[in-house]
């Protein structure tokens, strides 16, 4: 029979049940929703995670200072203070691969400028810091290398500290007090955002490492270095290089812990994606369900559709139609309603996850992939919850089906 | 010329519950091209059973079937399906035609399942066509509620027609018709008789199996009686008669 006449036949079968028709579509309409919402979620979540986890910057490798244990006492990573800025220009000079080194130092403090004053964390970094962070300016300037090897009394804002001190002002220029020692403002960074633990990276006064070490930090020692590998295949080789120097420089012996430890982002993405890609996995795993409840009702109402029409198929076969074709008839006809019912559902689905982003404002992203996916996933719910049905209806006697009332 | 029909010691067994039932038990029957046969006989005389065997819905259990020269008795479904198609068209007692579907379209519906397709304009000529030979070619678009029972019945004969069959097979096709009505039905079955047509007819109404040229009756699954028909009614002095009875009945009355 031709597959024009049994799509005919099938749409107007269907018309002749409206509202169970629709209501058994409604049952893959909110499956292949909740599937398609539910993976934006996920989506949008690791996405957002990658984002963040991009703005630490591009092959980056972070070098901590190891802890110590004293009497018992564990101090965290960066206590042991084993990292020195020779260790840090060595890194720069003799691993290959290596593009850009920023020594750090991190302190406190409270900072004043004029009537206002503000609590934020210092940083002390090289040159090269906001390169491997991959971070810009929105004024001024950054500091020198020529700021550095002088130890100068300069630095440079973040957003929300540049907000808090210079309200109505722009910044730069203007002196600012830390420790009541003046420092100069040379520039005003771009706002980066929350980072992915949680933390405002804008909440910060950057300044040369040499500065931060002799004036606020108190410091001879660092507690991290930040080191930016040329390209991503080169990491390994890279940290494997930076391993070796530092046990060489710092004496270690074979068999004995390193006494630094070394973190990429790599590692720390692949981390975060793990964890919400069990999230995207749970979710829509959960809308799987829904989307199976759907199926079986297209079933139900395929089994009542074909004890319905059991004196039609009983006409069909009297007329000469093969077993194969009342299976066609009525396998096509669950399909039409489960893929109707589907792509209703995308529509949902991408709306949904519009709603949820425009309500929740929680990032979602739905890829075409998981549109397609999830489509053709609602027709094959049709072909495998309509098989028995339709196989029940082609099996029919056709005598019986005839008597049938 | 070879019969259409020919049954030779056609048997069928039900194996329901502890008893066998003997539904048919040895008929043997050559129908010619070109009769029109009555089969008679009470209910439970096997006379529904052999009506499926010929019609090729069931297989019988023992004894050769052979319509149009081909041996049917042992085909399988799918087969027994395309036979159905290309040799036999059925015409039943409760018309069934698919309801919700236009005359012309249920007229089209052996065309659709038919091993040889047929293009859409020529499908929808030869419906045409079948509509116009039992005189209903100006209702095609009518849905089957929208005819009276007469109508439905020519309907389905058209349909039994569309595939251009051996053989045309009705089952009690008056039953569910008033006189009138029946007299008008066999005379359409009368009038492709005489284009040489084979029909036959299943039917328990003797005045009925007075319309066709055969009379076959059966009892207790065997033929008790085969004799060509003495006194053939006519549809078209039948309806006159009807006419003028009924007119006689509203004088006096």
């Amino acid at each position: 029979m031709r597959y024009l006449v049994i799509l005919k036949v099938a749409f107007r079968a269907l018309r002749r049940n409206k509202l169970r028709t629709a209501l058994t579509m409604l049952g893959i309409v909110i499956g292949v929703g909740a599937v398609i919402a539910m993976v934006g979620i996920g989506n949008g979540a690791k996405a957002q995670v990658e984002s963040r986890i991009a703005a630490l910057g591009q092959n980056v490798i972070m070098v901590f200072s190891g802890s110590i244990t004293r009497g018992g006492v564990h101090t965290g990573f960066g206590g042991a203070g084993t990292l020195t800025v020779e260790d840090a220009l060595a890194m720069q000079k003799e691993v290959p691969g290596v593009s850009a080194v920023s020594p750090e130092v991190r302190s406190s403090a409270q900072i004043m400028a004029g009537n206002n004053n503000w609590s934020t964390s210092l940083m002390g970094e090289g040159v090269d810091y906001l390169t491997i962070r991959q971070w810009d300016l929105s004024d001024g300037a950054m500091f020198t290398e020529a700021d550095t090897r002088a130890s100068a009394k300069v630095c440079v804002l973040g957003k929300t500290t540049a907000d808090k001190l210079f309200p109505d002002e722009d910044p730069v220029g203007k002196v600012i007090r830390i420790k009541n020692v003046p420092v100069k403002v040379l520039g005003v960074l771009k706002s980066k955002g929350v980072s992915m633990f949680g933390s405002d990276q804008d909440d910060t006064v950057l300044m040369p490492y040499t500065t931060a070490m002799k004036r606020f930090a108190g410091v001879t020692t660092l507690r991290s270095i930040n080191v930016q590998a040329s390209t991503a295949g080169q990491m390994a080789e890279v940290q494997k290089g930076i391993t070796d120097l530092l046990r060489q420089r710092h004496r270690i012996q074979g068999g004995r812990d390193d006494d630094f430890m070394l973190r990429n982002q790599q590692e720390l993405a692949e981390t975060m994606s793990a964890t919400t890609e069990v999230m995207t996995a749970l979710l829509a795993a959960i809308a799987s369900v829904s989307l199976l409840v759907g199926g079986i009702g297209i079933m139900n109402i395929m089994l009542v559709s074909v004890t319905e029409r059991t004196r039609e198929i009983g006409i069909r076969m009297a007329v000469g139609a093969r077993g194969r074709d009342i299976l066609l008839q009525f396998l096509i006809e669950a399909v039409v309603l489960s893929s109707t019912g589907g792509l209703l559902g995308v529509l949902l689905g991408v709306g949904g996850a519009r709603l949820i982003t425009m309500i929740k404002e929680w990032p979602t992203l739905v890829s075409a992939n998981s549109i397609i996916i999830a489509f053709v996933f609602s027709a094959a719910v049709g072909v495998f919850f309509g098989f028995y049905p339709a196989r029940k209806a082609s099996q029919l006697d056709p005598i019986d089906a005839l008597r049938y009332e | 010329m070879q019969p259409v029909i020919q049954l030779q010691d056609i048997r069928k067994v039900y194996h329901t519950g502890e008893v066998d039932v003997h539904a048919v038990r040895g008929v043997t029957l050559d129908i010619s091209r070109g009769e029109f046969v009555a089969l008679m006989g009470a209910s439970g005389s096997g006379k529904s059973t052999m009506m499926n065997i010929i019609g090729c819905l069931d297989r019988p259990t023992g004894g050769s079937y052979l319509l149009d020269g081909l041996d049917v008795s042992q085909l399988n479904r799918d087969e027994l399906a395309d036979i159905r198609n290309q040799k036999i068209g059925f015409v039943f007692q409760g018309f069934n035609l698919l309801s919700r579907t236009s005359a012309l379209e249920n007229v089209e519906l052996p065309m659709l399942y038919s091993r040889q397709r047929l293009a859409g304009p020529e499908l929808r000529e030869r419906a045409l066509k079948a509509l116009d030979t039992v005189g209903l070619g100006d209702r095609a678009g009518h849905k089957p509620n929208q005819l009276s029972g007469g109508q439905q019945q020519r309907v389905a004969i058209a349909r039994a027609l569309s595939n251009q069959p051996a053989l045309l097979l009705a089952d009690e096709p008056t039953g569910n018709l008033d006189t009138r009505t029946s007299a008008e039905i066999m005379g359409v079955f009368q009038k492709l008789n005489d284009q040489g047509i084979t029909i036959v007819m299943v039917t328990h109404e003797l005045d009925i199996a007075q319309y066709t040229r055969r009379m076959v009756v059966m009892r207790d699954g065997r033929v008790v009686s085969d004799t060509p028909v003495a006194n053939r009614l006519h549809a078209e002095t039948e309806l006159r008669r009807l006419q003028e009875e009924q007119k006689a009945a509203q004088l006096t009355g």
